[in-house]
């Protein structure tokens, strides 16, 4: 049991103190799980994080499950989940609660705009690192256009582009070589 | 029934996006788009606030859009099923690590996963950049008055910032979001 609160405190202070998401989180978990509490080496961290990239969910989480199943069993892997999501809810619960009374002011509304266009410059960028590392061949870069103009062409949930892309990876990568 | 509609969607959202919390963005765009939960314009102000707080930014993201819905049991609900299949799945494979990793028809789907996730990410950068970029008043008068060029000198600075100029490419994303949000004041974007 207090294995369990030592799972569930640890990573809400790792939560609590990582701007950025699942890649800033990399040298705190370095310093916090590796260094300080010894729950896994460098290179399972490295493991985690890989597989964490391409599986379903956000990798913070992902990489919490794995730490804490092999700290305590699945019940572990639940804790340090919990925890590591734990301050996101408190803090944006409680500022969501204040944007949304403020939004009606003018300079608020003026400050947000500008934000947009930060917030544009900023997915561009995260899209150029993604890319360099997921488009490695002319197929792959069929894949990205085939999907890109689809995503404009036809109004259907991204679930469908995200089996029919698994597939014809298996089918490029497997049978067509 | 609100709270099961919406652990659905983020159920879903948790079991379909690869690849971190930006990947989630075509999926709340999806969400949008369906529902009346929050517009298109609310998840555009959602991204900057999940990334000038702490904790990771699909969470982030999740929480605030919950909230939206459903107050504070919306938060929780949104947040626990956004979780709930990564669990699940990273408890899965950490049963079968090595086998995983070396199979090929696993590699097979990532390698097709990889780029797709990549272009449904830039699709949705696409349109919050038409929601920035492009005045929708009505009364504009010219093409030229159709484009916001406040925002775009501003997006091209900031292109150019972090991607190119040493010290500040090394800034925090908390950084250039308060700049942009007092430039967008200054200006009166």
């Amino acid at each position: 049991m207090k294995i369990l609160f030592d799972l569930f405190f640890t990573f809400a202070k790792i939560g609590a103190v990582t701007f950025g998401g699942g890649y800033a989180m990399l040298p705190i978990l370095q310093r916090e799980i590796v260094e300080n509490k010894k729950w896994g080496t460098e290179e399972e961290l490295a493991d985690y994080y890989a597989i964490s990239q391409c599986t379903p969910g956000v990798i913070a989480v992902n990489v919490a499950t794995f730490i804490g199943r092999k700290t305590a069993g699945n019940i572990g892997g639940v804790a340090a989940t919990l925890g590591v999501v734990f301050p996101s809810v408190v803090i944006i619960t409680l500022l969501a609660g204040v944007i949304q009374y403020y939004s009606s002011l003018e300079w608020v509304a003026h400050a947000f705009a500008g934000i947009r266009v930060c917030v544009c410059v900023l997915i561009f960028n995260a899209v150029i690192k993604l890319f360099a590392k997921a488009i490695i061949d002319k197929k792959t870069l069929a894949i990205y256009l085939t999907v890109l103009v689809s995503s404009f062409v036809f109004n259907v949930s991204p679930v469908v582009f995200v089996i029919a892309a698994g597939l014809a990876g298996i089918l490029l990568k497997v049978y067509i070589k | 029934m609100i709270y099961l509609k919406l652990f659905w969607e983020f159920f879903n959202t948790g079991l379909f996006a690869v690849g971190g919390g930006m990947a989630t963005l075509p999926f709340l765009y999806d969400i949008a788009d369906r529902t009346a939960w929050f517009s298109r314009q609310q998840l555009a102000d959602m991204i900057a606030v999940s990334e000038s707080t702490p904790g990771p930014i699909g969470i982030n993201m999740a929480t605030y859009s919950g909230y939206l819905t459903a107050g504070i049991p919306g938060a929780a609900i949104a947040t626990l099923g956004l979780i709930t299949p990564s669990i699940i799945v990273i408890l899965l494979i950490a049963a079968f690590l090595n086998a995983f990793n070396d199979n090929k028809f696993v590699k097979g789907g990532f390698y097709g996963l990889r780029p797709a996730s990549c272009a449904m990410i830039t699709a949705a950068g696409f349109v919050v950049a038409i929601v920035t970029f492009v005045n929708n008043n009505i009364h504009a008068l010219s093409k030229f008055e159709r484009i916001e060029w406040h925002a775009l000198i501003l997006a091209a600075v900031l292109l150019i910032f972090t991607n190119f100029v040493k010290p500040a490419k090394k800034f925090h994303p908390v950084f250039w979001i308060f700049f942009s949000a007092a430039v967008g004041v200054i200006f009166k974007f």
